[in-house]
């Protein structure tokens, strides 16, 4: 075992702790108050759409833009079959066969 | 266990049950990158036990692979550490999210919970918690579930992940679709629908011009605080008053 190392996996999990500690310790027994409540009602819609978008439609490193990505063309039948089913089981099988044609194809 | 079990009367095991099966596409989305991760974690000099111990304590894919990537390239302990609280920093809002729903627990089980908070475990919780008849018993056993996955597929990796062919099954487009269906449940109403195509654009925007990932806690942060004005606006006041 290596200290070094073990120093700094100490130090990641403790810094990766804290901002998942601290919320949940210091909100969820409070009277929130309105304006909070609603701000926080739209964090998980805007939160899933700013980790999935980007994940399409860009790529590399430094990031580019790249709109003919087989992981786009596969979100937009993806995406239609989870509106039609609200399905998350379907949608997740759906989504990797698609991407598992997609890239036997191209 | 007595103070466990006395706070606890419901039994555990219908509850491991349901948080187990429902944590299956985060498992199986885990598994690919958890072995990717371990496969160059090895390659960059940590033992497959170092590589367990990381994931257990961190427990956060995408702060670990640049941990490692740092390492390999002779960074110190500080800016790695200083990186890893960077890129997860993103978890403040997922918790702050996530709190409205756990009144519940006592402080220790709550801290237990915190451990468990990644993007995918808020996405299915939050969920699940909104549309369901979710508690935070069944939310931890999903939380755990995904961590045993996380854990064991990147020591997996250590040892030799390679031979998995990537991209097998489209196993690495279950995120992305298990994402992408949470997102849809999302959308629940014209607002919503808005609010999403703001945040995912100014990510998009916001991820091209800058490195890293703060583009998420950004666009997220500014696209609620719209969601807020547009709610108490003339047009979405009639319409849209869920709360």
């Amino acid at each position: 075992m290596n200290a070094d190392y073990m120093l700094v996996i100490l130090g990641m999990g403790i810094v990766t702790y804290i901002p998942r500690w601290f919320p949940l310790f210091l909100l969820s027994r409070r009277q929130l108050p309105e304006w909070l409540v609603g701000w926080l009602d739209f964090i998980p819609v805007a939160i899933l759409s700013a980790l999935v978008l980007p994940c399409l439609v860009t790529t590399g490193e430094p990031r580019q833009l790249d709109l003919l990505r087989p992981e786009l063309f596969v979100a937009i039948p993806t995406f239609i079959f989870a509106l039609k089913t609200r399905s998350l089981a379907g949608t997740v099988v759906i989504g990797m066969f698609l991407f598992w044609l997609v890239r036997i194809i191209f | 266990m007595n103070s466990v079990s006395m706070e606890n009367k419901e039994n555990w095991q219908p509850v491991i049950k349901d948080g187990m099966v429902a944590a299956w596409p985060i498992c199986l989305g885990y598994l690919p990158i958890g072995l990717a991760f371990g496969v160059i974690a090895q390659k960059a000099g940590l033992h497959p036990l170092e590589i367990g111990l990381m994931s257990l304590f961190v427990f956060a894919g995408s702060a670990q692979f640049i941990a490692v990537s740092m390492l390999s390239s002779g960074a110190a302990i500080v800016p790695i550490v200083v990186t890893t609280f960077m890129v997860n920093l993103r978890h403040l809002l997922m918790s702050s999210s996530l709190a409205v729903y756990l009144k519940g627990p006592s402080k220790g089980w709550l801290s237990l919970y915190a451990y468990g908070v990644t993007d995918e475990s808020f996405a299915l919780n939050l969920t699940k918690f909104r549309d369901e008849d979710w508690d935070w018993r069944r939310a931890l056993v999903v939380n755990h579930t995904a961590n045993i996955a996380w854990i064991g597929s990147t020591i997996a990796g250590g040892y030799g992940g390679e031979f998995i062919p990537s991209g097998a099954f489209g196993i690495d487009y279950a995120l992305i679709a298990m994402f992408i269906c949470l997102l849809v449940f999302q959308l629940r109403g014209l607002l919503y629908t808005i609010i999403a195509i703001i945040a995912g654009f100014l990510a998009v925007i916001l991820s091209l011009m800058f490195p890293g990932n703060s583009y998420i806690i950004i666009a997220s942060v500014i696209a609620a605080t719209i969601g807020v004005f547009l709610r108490k606006s003339k047009i979405f006041s009639d319409s849209e008053k869920r709360l």
